[in-house]
């Protein structure tokens, strides 16, 4: 496969950059490395190689590194070992880690130490996964470049004068990049499948409720999903058994039973249907993107599945209705950002309602006023009806189209993006050409239902493409067999 | 859909803002209010369906009939259970005198 001539081009333990958890496991419980060992060599690969791409916005050092010497010491004395024993995994900065900075890459968090973890962070660290530090994403993972964090833009390591895609860019290029093993991103609208296809690696969104929330620092709350970033399904499948299930601290966490995912890749995918719909190879998709889905709809029929065309008829309204309901419900959402309980508080006030003003004007960036000024609009007297109303009734239209295609199909199968990765500040400017390339990825969120990116090829320059499988509620196993069996077909 | 057609005026971003506890600079205010009438044109296209039929959806698990009833027996038991630690919590606070957080006078004599 072809590679960008401005792909990242590092040295410093090189080996790790195509390093899987699967494989980062094995080594530390065969004794090949220690935990301890492993985690110091991704940390001089950071010190190396991030300076290039800016994916880490803080480490956390201590703790990764006294949880890689309990992993050491349960090696040592034969202590069971969990499923992502000794694995280094980098987390979104919109998630908690107790006493490290939790940002969501906005000033308005500046200096706050959240004094309790995640439970997503919680699970993967019980089942003893070494967490390496924080990711950078656009600001309170509002935007699909990257290009919104106050901390600066992320640079996508196949490419480094591109964009990674967001907003979990850093979690999808830290992957990419060999600076952690597997990663954790969110997505709302696209924010894990996009970047995942941009750079390259597996991204998988959970179905709404599969894995809890308690701990993620809320953008639309009604949208907002945690999910891995990976080198391989597999892999991608072990983070999802560890970070599925019930939760007594999220109330909106779903008690349906969680799948067997690892164990059901063994399963053959031969006799599966997998549908394609047609509103998602029109007009504006990149013919080279357009031919590398058409050939892993040849690799499964291959494998035996069954190709059918279906449609989606509401697909075009999705891009407008998730714009009402996600900034509606971020409007909601960030009023608590008010320098009251935590962050930044302006020095400049003398009054109650100047210290809410002064401080959220000097801490929140552009993307973030536009949408809180988009949301309060939309729910402001007046526009109810006509706005938020309107979405929240086409939102059913979008996921009835959905249900009526899984009565046919088992996944569908279509792109990611319509386009491959595009370069840094190129897209800046104009917001709703930058909301359109959420086109093929925000049906899926409004609609509830599980999906991931899987790598498909490359583009004649070298620019990763992702191929999109969405499957029905809470059937993130058939899901992940689909993308196991494209992933198969790119490796032969 | 009413008022679609209606631009946004500065004075409507200034309201809004005012809403939302935003302040807006000079150099802000135009910006936001094209902005806003561009994504507004957009969303627009929401008015070619006719929804007059269709139940509005708040969130996926209603949808789908599998949302946890929120009376009765499906919910835990009220007890007292130990909490997140109050001096941490209070430690985040831009001003706090470690019982109350600490805010510009609200109420003049």
């Amino acid at each position: 496969m072809p590679e960008s001539p401005n792909a990242l081009k590092s040295t410093v333990n090189n080996d790790l950059s195509t390093l899987t958890l699967a494989e980062a496991r094995a080594a530390v419980v065969s004794g090949t490395t220690s935990a301890t060992a492993l985690a110091e060599r991704y940390y001089e690969r950071i010190a190396a190689v991030d300076p290039e791409i800016n994916s880490y916005l803080a480490l956390t050092k201590d703790r990764a590194l006294a949880q890689a010497a309990s992993v050491d010491a349960a090696v040592k004395s034969g202590a069971p070992l969990g499923p992502l024993a000794g694995v280094p995994i980098g987390i979104k900065d919109v998630l908690t880690l107790k006493g490290a900075p939790a940002t969501a890459a906005s000033k308005i968090l500046n200096g706050y130490h959240p004094p309790y973890d995640a439970t997503a962070v919680a699970k993967l660290e019980a089942a003893g996964a070494v967490l390496l530090g924080k990711l950078n994403c656009d600001e309170f993972a509002m935007g699909g470049s990257n290009e919104n964090s106050a901390y600066g833009p992320v640079h996508n390591p196949r490419s480094l004068d591109r964009v990674p895609g967001g907003s979990s860019g850093g979690s999808a290029a830290a992957v990419a990049a060999g600076l952690c093993a597997a990663s954790l991103g969110t997505d709302t609208g696209g924010s894990i499948r996009q970047p995942a296809a941009f750079c390259g690696v597996v991204g998988v969104l959970p179905t709404y409720g599969r894995v809890s929330r308690y701990g993620l620092i809320a953008f639309a709350s009604s949208l907002d999903r945690i999910g891995p970033f990976a080198h391989s399904v597999a892999d991608a499948a072990t983070l999802l058994e560890v970070l599925a299930g019930t939760d007594t601290m999220d109330s909106t966490s779903s008690a349906q039973p969680v799948g067997s995912y690892s164990a059901d890749l063994a399963k053959p995918v031969a006799g599966l249907r997998i549908g394609v719909p047609e509103e998602y190879f029109g007009e504006g998709l990149d013919p080279e993107i357009r031919a590398a889905i058409e050939k892993s709809l040849d690799d499964l029929r291959a494998a035996g599945c069954s190709i059918q065309k279906v449609s989606l008829p509401h697909t075009s309204y999705a891009v407008p209705t998730y714009y009402v309901l996600a900034t509606a419900e971020a409007s909601s959402n960030l009023s608590r950002m008010d320098g009251v309980r935590f962050g930044h508080r302006s020095a400049e006030a003398n009054t109650l309602a100047n210290m809410y003003r002064k401080s959220r004007d000097e801490a929140f960036g552009p993307e973030v006023k536009r949408r809180i000024l988009l949301g309060t609009y939309v729910l402001s007297a007046g526009y109810y009806d006509a706005y938020y109303r309107k979405a929240q009734q086409v939102r059913t239209l979008l996921t009835r189209d959905f249900l009526t295609v899984f009565n046919d199909v088992d996944a569908i199968v279509c792109p990611v993006t319509p386009t491959p990765a595009w370069k840094l500040g190129e897209k800046t400017e104009d917001p709703i050409q930058m909301y359109l390339e959420d086109i093929y990825s925000v049906a899926a969120s409004l609609a509830g239902i599980c999906g991931m990116s899987v790598p498909c090829g490359t583009t004649k320059d070298g620019l990763p493409i992702g191929v999109q499988v969405l499957g029905k509620h809470f059937d993130e196993s058939t899901m992940l067999r689909v993308g196991a069996a494209i992933e198969a077909a790119q490796v032969k | 859909m009413s008022n679609q057609n209606s631009a946004v005026s500065l004075e409507d971003v200034r309201h809004v803002a005012d809403l939302a506890n935003l302040e807006l600079t000079a150099e802000e205010l135009p910006r936001m209010a094209h902005d806003l009438n561009a994504i507004l044109g957009h969303i627009a296209q929401l008015s070619e369906l006719d929804t007059s039929q269709v139940e509005p959806m708040a969130q996926v698990a209603e949808a789908l009939g599998i949302a946890p009833a929120t009376a009765g027996e499906t919910l835990r038991p009220d007890v007292v259970k130990p909490s997140v630690d109050r001096a941490a919590v209070m430690s985040q606070a831009p001003e706090s005198d470690g019982r109350f957080f600490k805010v510009p006078k609200v109420i003049e004599r």
